[in-house]
Parts: structure tokens; C-alpha cells; sequence
């Protein structure tokens, strides 16, 4: 049996996804439905509130984007079932019809008119509801490659580049031509290594598409907003004291991600669920850790590998985070954050091809239900990605 | 093989990485070539942490630094084969 042969336990969903975990999700439209969320998680155990900080006066491509963040997490098929609730009905409703196109069963609640504690109550009724039919579901058998796994990296260091990143393509190497969907951004941190990036993509136009978001990231955000350079942020305080110097060190490191032979396939807006089939996708996002996994968990993979050089903690309230590092001090300082060891790479007793089966072996226990580190110790770290100020 | 204490990515790169802790300056490491696994040996000139460079030979001012085989930025102050490379000689080139 080779690796891309392997069987999963997963839950298969309405839409023919496969979920790795059975969530009974608590989403808030708006900031200020957080309270009600909360109320509703504590009332009912087995779900789970997502709250967040925006959803109020935003608009245009700000209001798409977290339009499509909030129904692409619940989409997502890690979870099982979903509850809405918002300030009021418009947007409450435009949320749980995206949501009900997987099939899924939601629902939603709005506050204006009935307060949170009739909102609370209702809402806990149908939360009970659903947590008795979603935790009654057993798992099937599924191939490891209809799995949606994504990467990003963070806190990285020189380790990064050597052994965790490049461990992270191998996996991708051996996954992506069995059908896995993969996912890589980090639009800012590929500076120094666009090029490289770009030589990578499918075609002549899937390579211009992605220097066009590269060159739109530079001249919109570097540009119009830095001071004199973005030193101090990019690389960061951690990425320096691990060892990295310049922004071109870090963006070679961090593409190592996507291995030696797969190409990109698309470039995806932030949060945009991917729709060429299955294949390595790029997406428009920030380097920042939760925003990054968050906007990935919504674009509807189920699965996260990060690899970690300094020891970066995060986690996702409902896509599970596994941490791969090759830096021998992390793993001897931080070992509870640490699922892959592969600091037996600097070490050369172990060569990336093996370090790559042993990532797939953690995917494959991940899959099946073994908790992460991030998730035993309870990172669910659900930030949304703002392009603006509100109105 | 035994364990190195310097990991080179590309044969064209004129840093390497520190891949053990408390490295003292002195020390005869034993440097790997990832890209074909040859190795060579360098005296460390300085204690350098783990994860950070050491210049594979004497760069001045102005000089690129190659990693991965690629420019990773230029020389702001000059260092001697075996010295430390880091965000005091070390600097990009894009801003």
C-alpha cells in the first residue's frame, strides 16, 4: 500500500465532503451577537460558539469577504450543524441560506425584537436538537486524499527552510497527484521568492493571476501604508532571534511548503472554497496566523499543517492544527506544542521523504479523530480578515 | 555520518545555518551540503545560536549573500569566513 492509498475515518457529509470532526457550530453574524453565541455553547454541550469582532456596517468587497467567511465556516464539513445568530434578520438569513446549499441542517435566530434571552432560548432548543442527531453520526471509511489539507508557517526560523516547510512538500508531492485539495498564501511573506512562486503555477495565465494579486499586495498595502520598511513585522521579532535575516530569506523558506514537483492550480480571493478540482491552490492572504487558518478553514478545508521554527501555538475552533518543527530547542522547550518531530532531519538522521510519511501518518491519526496538540490544549484562535474601516 | 553543525541548502551559497545549540566560537564543525549531501569542515570564529549564519567565506560590503542558491540581500558590513551573519552585516536589498 503506498501512502495516497490510506483510509481515514471521516463523516461524510450531505455534499460528499469529508469532515474530520463533528462540530455543532454557534456562529454570531455580528459582533454583538457574541453574548447569545456564548450563552447558547454553555447551555448546550457539544457545540461550540465562534465569536468574533466584526459583522456590523461593513461593505463591498470588505461585506463579501465576510459574508463568505462566515457561511464558508459553516459550510466548512468539520462541522455537523450549524445555529446563525444575528442582530437582525436580513443578514441572519442571507448567512444560513450559503450555509444551507451544503445540505446541512442550520438554522437562524435574531435578537432585535426578542432580546438575548428569548434568542438564547430558542436558539438552545434547536442547538439541543442538532447535537443529539450530528453526535448519534458514526464515521466511514474514506480515501486520505479526498481530504483538504492546508499550510501556512509561523514563528519561523532558519529550521523552517531546512526540514518543517520542506517536509510539508513532500507530503504535498505525495498527496496532491492522488487528489488531495492543498492550499498555500501568505501573499506577503512570498516577497523575495515571487518569482519562484510564479514559476510554479499551472499555466501562463494562472501565473499572471497570482503576480497581479503579489503586485496589487505590494502597491495597495506595502506601499500605501508602510513607514520606511516593514521591518519589525516582516520578518518578525521571533523569525530574527530564530536566525532569519531579510524578507527574501524568509520567502524561500516558507515556499518550500509546496514541494518540488506539484503546481498551483488557481489563486483564490481570501475565503474563496476552491472550484478547479482537485490540486495545489494559492490564496490571497495575510501571513498572520489566524487569519490565515481561519480564512482557509472557510474556503473549506478541514485539515492544517503549520510549521513552526521558533514555536508558534495556534490553533482553529473547528479545523484541527497539526505543528511540525525541525528546531531541536523548540521541541525541547516547547514539546507540548509539537506534533511532528522533525528536527531529526538537521540532525541528518532522517531524510525528508521520511519526514514527509511521518506528517501523512499524523494526518492520517488526525483524521481519525486524535486530537492535536493546539487542540488539547485549546487554541481556537477565529479571527476574520478586514480589508477596510467600516462605514 | 555524525551529527553537523552547519547545514548548507545550495553548493552556490556562501552562508550556512547553525543546526546545534550552544555552538562556541573554535569549534571545527562538521558542515553538510543538503543538496547532494557532500560535507567540507569550518572553524566557527564566534559563538553563534542555533539557527543563525556563518559566512562560508570573507564578504565586503556590497557582496551578496546566496542561500538556497539564491540572493537573500547584500553585505552591510564585512565579514570574515567563520564569523556570525546576521541583521548586523546582513540587510535586503528591496527596501
Amino acid at each position: 500500500m503506498t501512502q495516497n492509498d490510506r483510509k481515514i475515518w471521516g463523516y461524510r457529509r450531505e455534499n460528499g465532503r469529508v469532515g474530520v470532526r463533528n462540530y455543532v457550530a454557534i456562529l454570531p453574524v455580528d459582533d454583538i451577537s457574541n453574548a447569545a453565541c456564548e450563552a447558547v455553547a454553555n447551555n448546550i454541550k457539544g457545540t461550540i460558539a465562534l465569536p468574533h469582532a466584526y459583522g456590523r456596517l461593513q461593505f463591498g468587497a470588505d461585506l463579501d469577504l465576510h459574508f463568505r467567511t462566515m457561511i464558508g465556516t459553516g459550510a466548512n464539513p468539520n462541522v455537523a450543524a450549524c445555529i446563525v445568530i444575528g442582530i437582525e434578520p436580513g443578514w441572519t438569513q442571507r448567512i444560513v441560506d450559503g450555509i444551507a446549499k451544503t445540505g446541512k441542517p442550520v438554522a437562524g435566530f435574531w435578537i432585535e425584537g426578542n432580546g438575548d434571552i428569548a434568542t438564547v432560548a430558542a436558539a438552545s432548543r434547536k442547538a439541543k436538537e442538532f447535537v443529539h442527531m450530528t453526535s448519534a453520526q458514526v464515521r466511514v471509511e474514506c480515501d486520505i486524499a479526498e481530504l483538504w489539507v492546508a499550510a501556512k508557517c509561523g514563528e519561523s526560523d532558519t529550521t523552517t527552510g531546512l526540514a518543517s516547510c520542506p517536509t510539508v512538500g513532500n507530503m504535498y508531492d505525495k498527496l496532491v497527484p492522488a487528489g488531495l485539495y492543498g492550499c498555500f498564501g501568505e501573499t506577503s511573506e512570498l516577497t523575495g521568492a515571487e518569482h519562484l512562486a510564479a514559476a510554479r503555477a499551472v499555466s501562463p495565465e494562472i501565473h499572471d493571476k497570482f503576480m497581479k494579486t503579489w503586485q496589487a499586495y505590494q502597491d495597495e498595502v506595502i506601499e500605501a501604508h508602510k513607514t520606511s520598511d516593514l521591518s519589525e513585522s516582516q520578518p518578525t521579532k521571533g523569525n530574527i532571534a530564530g536566525g532569519l535575516t531579510t524578507i527574501e530569506e524568509k520567502a524561500l523558506g516558507n515556499l518550500e511548503k509546496i514541494g518540488k514537483k506539484v503546481k498551483f492550480i488557481d489563486v483564490l480571493e481570501p475565503a474563496e472554497a476552491p472550484a478547479r478540482g482537485p490540486g495545489l491552490y494559492f490564496m490571497d492572504t495575510s501571513s498572520a496566523a489566524a487569519e490565515c487558518c481561519t480564512l482557509q478553514a472557510a474556503a473549506g478545508y478541514v485539515i492544517h499543517i503549520f510549521p513552526t521554527g521558533q514555536g508558534n501555538v495556534i490553533g482553529n475552533p473547528i479545523m484541527p492544527v497539526i505543528k511540525v518543527t525541525g528546531n531541536p530547542r523548540t521541541v525541547r522547550l516547547m514539546p507540548e506544542h509539537i506534533d511532528v518531530d522533525v528536527s531529526g532531519v538537521v540532525r541528518r538522521e532522517m531524510t525528508i521523504d521520511q519526514a514527509g510519511d511521518w506528517l501523512i501518518d499524523c494526518i492520517a491519526q488526525t483524521a481519525n479523530g486524535r486530537l492535536t496538540a493546539a487542540e488539547a490544549l485549546g487554541h481556537v484562535e477565529f479571527v476574520m480578515t478586514k480589508l477596510y474601516r467600516s462605514a | 555520518m555524525s551529527v553537523p553543525q552547519l547545514l548548507v541548502h545550495d553548493r552556490k551559497d556562501n552562508v550556512g545555518v547553525v543546526v546545534v545549540e550552544n555552538l562556541k566560537a573554535g569549534t571545527d564543525m562538521l558542515c553538510v551540503v543538503t543538496e547532494d549531501n557532500s560535507d567540507f569542515r569550518l572553524t566557527v570564529r564566534h559563538d553563534v545560536p542555533i539557527g543563525h549564519k556563518v559566512a562560508l567565506a570573507d564578504l565586503k560590503v556590497g557582496d551578496t549573500v546566496t542561500k538556497y542558491g539564491q540572493d537573500i540581500g547584500k553585505i552591510v558590513a564585512r565579514v570574515a569566513r567563520g564569523e556570525h551573519v546576521h541583521v548586523h552585516n546582513l540587510k535586503t536589498k528591496r527596501w
